[in-house]
């Protein structure tokens, strides 16, 4: 038998039965909707959420103090950590592949100017700090010069700090009082919005020597090391531990690689996506039974059919493969279905609900198909060869 | 052509072996026309379907063309079907969802032969069968004469060298009955050789060899001389 007489026999069957052949089609249909729909949702979560945590860039190392570990015993004089000072982070700048090296960190505290008090996030930071986080300057600079002795008394604003104290004006050049301090506002960030959950633009920037001051802190928070993109990251991670190392005396710190991390999280989201996915894929199965009780009815009414394909000459291989193509043809067609409406509906959730990220990868589209065809074959089997194993004579009696 | 040689058939009805062929010897030469009578339950549609390799013997042996075909696999058997064997039925098993055209094509379908050629032959066949306007008809949409020439012309699409027919004419009036048994009977005359299963002596007396069955046994053979 030639493959187009196959499809063309399989067909014939398929559309004298218009609303059997729906109904069942259907089933698979809906099963590889909703795997569609499910993982679409999971992998635009996926996305959006990779995209979250990727946008200061993934070539950054970030540098802790202390180490996360237990010791046995009384951790004693080798469990002392030492805080991060400028001073390490001046260490790590002439490393080989490192780009930016920026100490960081944070309080809060009583932003004064024109008669207005806010009260805010102040960030101590380096004067990479804008290129090491891939973030944009509105208007005028950061500080050029970086003393950690004489740090200049100067301030970059956060866009919404700016809106809420300058209302419009220009700032640039003006003095504002960050914790009773006076500082030259020299530069505005452009606005960022929330970061997770972090508001970007209610800060302002000063630097880091001036925060630690500020604060009254003996240590940085961390540090923010970037790094060549085409650098390998371990070999800087390798180079920064034995760097600081030496300084320490012990390995008192934590070194996490953004993109060491985002590989972790990008892990646990592809969990989520299978995990979805599979759920959907129940009804998959679901549509398969249906494919199985269909078949084994055709088998049952045709039998007279069978008989006679038998004595026209039919071994039973061929009135297995016709029966099993149908069981096929019926779960491609509901699959390519399921694919345009799980597609569709994504789409269209995504219209209506613009916050909800969606996306739907070709490979999952293909596997989707591939897995109604197997589910199709496979609900096929059975039917198709109690089909091929009648007794011909048997078969021809039936009517 | 055909040699029978102490042929049984039995079946398990419930606890008990019933014999519905008891020791046949039987040959038929190419080119005759054999028709096979007996009341109902006297195991002649047994015999026909085991001569369409549709069934085996519980015992004996069966030639065709020279060769033994009871030891033939089941895909053997069908291959020969499909090469050296047609089948009538009463009940015409026309597939009632395709066209006459296709109901005919289909032993061609089976054995794999192109396209185009099916087409000339099936064209053919509904030219000599009168059938060419309704080619595309169902089934459904076809009388019961026309039903049963579409059944012979996809019998004989194939040339075999033997045409089983089981009472042809028991679905058809007397007048239709009449131009099918024509139909079949100048294929005798293009030297197929046409079994037939009747229990109508009107329709079996037309047969050159005339073979009676009770009982799963030949009780008896008439040869008419009427045609020879």
């Amino acid at each position: 038998m030639l493959f187009p007489d196959l499809v063309k026999l399989t067909t014939s069957s398929f559309l004298s039965y218009r609303m059997r052949s729906f109904l069942t089609g259907l089933g698979i249909a809906i099963g590889i909707t909703a795997v569609i729909l499910l993982t679409s949702i999971g992998e635009g979560l996926h996305q959006f959420v990779l995209a979250e945590f990727s946008q200061f860039g993934t070539n950054i190392i970030t540098i802790q103090p202390g180490k996360t570990q237990t010791n046995g015993g009384n951790a004693g004089v080798f469990g002392s950590v030492r805080p991060l000072s400028l001073e390490d982070a001046d260490a790590l700048r002439h490393l080989p592949y490192v780009e930016n090296v920026n100490p960081s960190l944070m309080g809060n505290a009583e932003v004064r100017v024109n008669g207005k008090t806010r009260r805010t996030t102040v960030l101590g930071e380096g004067r990479d700090f804008a290129k090491a986080f891939t973030m944009k300057v509105q208007s005028g600079s950061f500080w050029t010069d970086e003393d950690n002795e004489q740090a200049r008394a100067q301030v970059v604003l956060g866009a919404k700090v700016n809106q809420e104290l300058f209302a419009g004006q220009n700032p640039l050049g003006s003095y504002l009082r960050v914790g009773g301090q006076r500082y030259r506002v020299i530069g505005v960030m452009e606005s960022k919005g929330q970061i997770l959950g972090f508001d970007m633009d209610d800060v302002v920037i000063i630097p880091a020597a001036r925060a630690m001051e500020l604060l009254n802190r003996s240590g940085l928070i961390e540090m923010q090391v970037s790094y060549r993109a085409s650098a390998d990251v371990n070999t800087v991670i390798r180079s920064i531990t034995e760097r600081l190392k030496e300084r320490h005396g012990s390995e008192d710190f934590t070194i996490i690689s953004q993109e060491q991390a985002l590989e972790v999280l990008g892990s646990v989201l592809d969990v989520i996506t299978f995990a979805v996915g599979a759920l959907g894929g129940i009804s998959l199965l679901v549509g398969g039974v249906g494919i199985l009780t269909i078949m084994t009815m055709a088998v049952t009414e045709r039998t007279a059919e069978i008989g006679l394909l038998r004595a026209l000459g039919a071994r039973e291989g061929q009135v297995l493969t016709l029966f099993l193509g149908e069981a096929m043809l019926l779960s491609a067609l509901g699959g390519l279905a399921g694919l345009a409406l799980g597609v569709g509906i994504a789409q269209g959730a995504h219209l209506l609900f613009p916050a909800l990220p969606v996306h739907t990868p070709w490979l999952f589209a293909v596997i989707a198909e591939l897995s109604a065809v197997t589910i199709g074959l496979a609900a096929g089997v059975m039917p198709a060869r109690r089909a091929a194993r009648l007794d011909p004579v048997e078969a021809l009696r039936t009517e | 052509m055909i040699e029978l040689n102490r042929v049984s058939r039995s079946f398990t009805v419930g606890d008990q072996q019933v014999g519905a062929l008891r020791d046949i010897d039987l040959s038929i030469a190419a080119g005759d026309y054999v028709s096979i009578m007996g009341p109902s339950g006297s195991g002649k549609s047994t015999l026909l379907n085991l001569i369409g390799l549709l069934d085996r013997p519980s015992s004996g042996t069966y030639k065709l063309d020279g060769g033994d075909v009871t030891a033939l696999s089941d895909e053997q058997q069908a291959r020969v079907r499909s090469e050296k064997i047609g089948f009538v039925f009463q009940s015409f098993h026309l597939v009632p969802r395709l066209t006459a055209a296709m109901n005919i094509e289909l032993p061609l379908i089976l054995a794999g032969i192109s396209p185009a050629e099916r087409k000339a032959r099936v064209e053919k066949l509904l030219e000599n069968y009168g059938l060419t306007d309704r080619a595309d008809h169902r089934p459904d949409q076809l009388s019961g004469g026309q039903r049963q020439r579409v059944a012979i012309a996809r019998a004989t699409i194939m040339h075999p060298a033997v045409l089983l027919a089981d009472e042809p004419t028991g679905n058809l009036d007397q007048t239709t009955g009449k131009e099918v048994m024509n139909l079949l009977e100048q294929l005798v005359e293009q030297n197929v050789t046409l079994i037939l299963v009747t229990h109508d002596p009107v329709i079996g007396g037309r047969a050159h060899r005339q073979i009676h069955m009770v009982d799963g046994q030949i009780t008896g053979e008439n040869k008419s001389s009427a045609e020879l």
